[in-house]
């Protein structure tokens, strides 16, 4: 057999492994701060850029894309050119998906404090962000595409078919989910409306859990594994199965993030399904994991690398057995909008996701440095200090889900809620905050041990960039016409576009429906469209990350009706929405609900909570808003905002643009007015007053659908 | 237009079952085909990752710093 002598590149892992390390540590340190402000809201530091509101979009895009993106990357270029025994398709390629993915995180790190975000969980950069992603994604798998084009090994391994699936998968989630019309630079509203936005941002966000932090990893896993073990997967087949069955099915389960909520009822349950039936795949792909170490169980014992996985495919376990189990209705009726979810979240972030990057990172740095690791004592320290770290973020979290769901869903003998103050709900987990912020700190404390360890190996060998090695070339004949399997692997386009196809078919028929059906989100008469000032008043409250903790969404338990709307009874309705670009739900309840806020307190009570939310509310663990007092709106904006929803479909009249303005301003002076009589002097044009009329529009266009039909 | 177009699209509830379908057909064929798959195959897929560099040659490492 003839050998070549060919080289794989490790200088571009090595750039991801730096910007995985630092990231990490960037990304969880912000998590901690956000962690602590949830208990000292000094820490807030009154600063617009440092309230939490912006500081939890900064913490999750850094954790998902800037830490777990360049760990992907790492793991993905360095396995992809040792299965496929070739060097990355293009070097410069790489470098310019390297350099480009740094400079979105970037521009991410920038915008995000700044408050320029879309408010979508997970997809918060604003237009030309996310075309730059795309860009740059597009490079990524050109490289990826390429390089498996030009391979020496004429089958595809599973794990780069779970690359494949990846990619193909996020470019659609990516593309679909940021259809958005720009106002200006900094600015655009979600193209969908209400419930349509909500379907496919859930779409979008449950499956950039799936194929951006599980897929990639699980091909991770599957080459890792094996190798850190030295024995082959456990079945070949049972990977086969797990690929196609969990592709295939993930792609449906999106609708479970919005249970009991005014997406339409065929939609949530073709959601719950799909969610149980996950379990079977992701099983097969975690027993397959933990079953490769069979008969090696003993070197788990004295191997870190070893522990870490053995932890993050238990951890994978656990998180997707329970996210199934919170798509039952019953269950997701409990914890939705509460910690649990947050615990849930970490389980997977922290120990299937970052346990395994540790894991790869203390196989790969040796061996790129040619050396052995620093100190396995060390390393078998971060596995401890990171274990704890875990079992003290998530078990706090879970109590404290259960505690205060069931302190919000507690009556009185006499039918009225125990805890009528949504506060005393809160007070009560804050220890529990307390501890969850110990276990972040555990956890932090570990990445930066690893970090030494990892630096000091590095000085302890020689970096060898290019690795050469001997390899055959790529024998074609050995399966020809054999099953389809074999062909489909050999032809990585037409790989792709099954792939493609699996995933396309699960979003079709999930969110069609949605959009052609008119049914599906019933038109109420008397909800109308933003006026001028109300529409900069929820601008602010995008920008401020108010959905963060706020949602809105009553959903239909009587807990919930008349703890939110005690006088007028009505839970939220899929025809409220329809003028909302983007949607703002939310997923956590930090604080209540704001969906029937509208006329419940004056606006001086806004007023004087927007400022001091301690004083107005005794033990708040609401941050304060100064800032809102000073700026001022910019007006030059109304004309831009109000063309740019007409054309996403907001019913605004032909040359309201222009007299937008003076809406705003007459609206303005009534709530300064009404300020004034109770000694609050504040400019018209003054953000708290955008605020105001925002949040006493929410929810009171329902209650003219009463007043007409008693009028009838 | 489009939307109205396709608003006539009735009966509505089959489309789960549609899906629910197209899945459980592919994955009895995915059942059959992984039972019924040469095992030689399995085996070379098996070794992949722990043969990927065939002949390391550690004498010969371009160094760099």
């Amino acid at each position: 057999m003839e050998l070549e002598k060919i080289s794989y590149d490790n200088k571009i892992v090595k750039a991801f492994i730096i910007a995985t390390v630092i990231f990490g540590v960037v990304g969880m340190t912000v998590g901690l701060l956000a962690a602590i402000q949830l208990f000292y809201p000094l820490f807030n530091f009154d600063l617009q850029y440092t309230s939490f509101g912006r500081i939890r979009p900064l913490h999750t895009n850094a954790v998902i894309f800037a830490f777990v993106g360049n760990a992907m990357f790492a793991g993905v270029y360095y396995s992809m050119q040792r299965l496929l025994k070739t060097r990355m398709f293009n070097d410069n390629l790489s470098w310019i998906h390297f350099w480009g993915w740094q400079l979105i995180i970037l521009a991410a790190a920038i915008t995000l404090p700044l408050g320029i975000t879309t408010s979508k969980e997970y997809a918060e950069l604003e237009w030309p962000i996310d075309i730059a992603i795309a860009l740059i994604w597009v490079v990524f798998g050109w490289n990826m595409i390429g390089t498996i084009i030009k391979r020496r090994e004429q089958h595809m391994y599973v794990a780069i078919w779970f690359y494949i699936a990846t990619f193909v998968t996020v470019a659609v989630l990516h593309i679909v989910n940021s259809f958005e019309m720009p106002v200006n630079l900094f600015k655009s509203y979600s193209f969908y409306a209400g419930v349509q936005d909500a379907l496919v941002q859930w779409w979008y966000g449950h499956n950039a859990v799936a194929f951006f932090l599980t897929t990639p990893f699980l091909g991770i896993m599957y080459y890792f594994l094996p190798k850190a073990a030295n024995r082959p997967v456990y079945s070949y087949r049972l990977s086969i199965i797990h690929f196609w069955s969990l592709i295939f099915i993930y792609i449906w389960a999106g609708p479970h993030h919005l249970l009991y909520t005014a997406l339409p009822d065929w939609a949530q349950s073709l959601g719950v399904v799909f969610s149980i039936m996950l379990i079977a795949p992701s099983w097969g792909g975690m027993l397959n994991g933990l079953l490769t170490l069979r008969g090696a169980w003993d070197r788990v014992r004295e191997e870190p690398v070893l522990k870490f996985m053995v932890v993050a495919v238990t951890a994978y376990g656990m998180a997707t057995l329970e996210g199934p189990l919170l798509s039952l209705k019953n269950v997701n009726a409990i914890t939705h909008f509460t910690d649990w979810i947050v615990a849930h979240v970490h389980v997977g972030g922290l120990g299937w996701n970052g346990f395994l990057i540790f894991g790869i990172l203390y196989w790969m740095v040796p061996r790129m440095w040619g050396t052995s690791l620093y100190s396995t004592k060390l390393a078998n320290v971060h596995f401890w200090i990171g274990t704890l770290g875990i079992i003290f973020y998530a078990l706090p979290m879970y109590i404290s889900g259960v505690v205060q769901s069931l302190m919000w869903k507690e009556f009185t003998a006499d039918g009225f809620l125990k805890y009528q103050n949504f506060l005393e709900t809160t007070v009560q987990i804050i220890p529990l905050y307390q501890l969850r912020a110990i276990g972040g700190g555990l956890y932090l404390t570990g990445v930066f041990i690893m970090a030494y360890n990892l630096i000091k190996t590095a000085y302890a060998g020689k970096f060898i960039a290019n690795e050469e090695v001997e390899v055959s070339q790529m024998i074609k004949s050995s399966h020809s016409g054999a099953h389809w399997h074999h062909i489909l692997e050999s032809k990585p386009i037409l790989f792709t576009t099954l792939a493609l196809i699996a995933i396309i078919i699960g979003g079709v028929i999930e969110l069609v429906p949605t959009f052609l059906i008119k049914s599906n989100i019933p038109t109420i008469a008397s909800v109308k469209p933003y006026t001028p000032l109300e529409l900069h008043g929820r601008d602010i409250y995008i920008r401020e990350g108010c959905v963060g903790c706020h949602s809105q969404m009553v959903r239909p338990f009587r807990s919930e009706v008349q703890r939110y709307d005690p006088k007028g009874g009505e839970y939220s309705k899929a025809g409220e929405y329809v003028y909302d670009h983007p949607f703002l739900w939310g997923s956590k309840r930090t604080g209540p609900d704001l969906h029937r806020t509208g006329g419940k307190y004056a606006d001086s009570w806004h007023y004087r909570h927007m400022l001091t939310p301690g004083d107005v509310s005794n033990g708040s663990i609401m941050p304060a808003y100064p800032w809102l007092y000073d700026q001022m709106i910019d007006k030059e904006q109304t004309a831009k905002k109000i063309s740019a929803l007409r054309t996403v479909g907001v019913p605004y009249e032909e040359g309201f643009e222009e007299i937008a303005n003076d809406n705003l301003d007459a609206q303005a002076k009534k709530i300064t007015e009404g300020l004034k009589m109770e000694g609050y002097e504040v400019a018209n044009e003054a953000e708290i007053v955008a605020l105001i009329a925002y949040l006493q529009r929410l929810g009171v266009d329902i209650k003219g659908e009463k007043v007409a039909a008693t009028i009838k | 237009m489009y939307k109205n177009v396709l608003q006539s699209i009735d009966h509505i509830a089959i489309w789960p079952v549609i899906s629910f379908v197209i899945f459980f057909l592919f994955f009895l064929f995915l059942l059959w085909w992984t039972f019924t798959v040469d095992k030689k195959f399995i085996d070379t897929m098996k070794q992949m990752p722990l043969d990927d560099s065939i002949t390391p040659k550690t004498a010969t490492h371009e160094i760099t710093k």
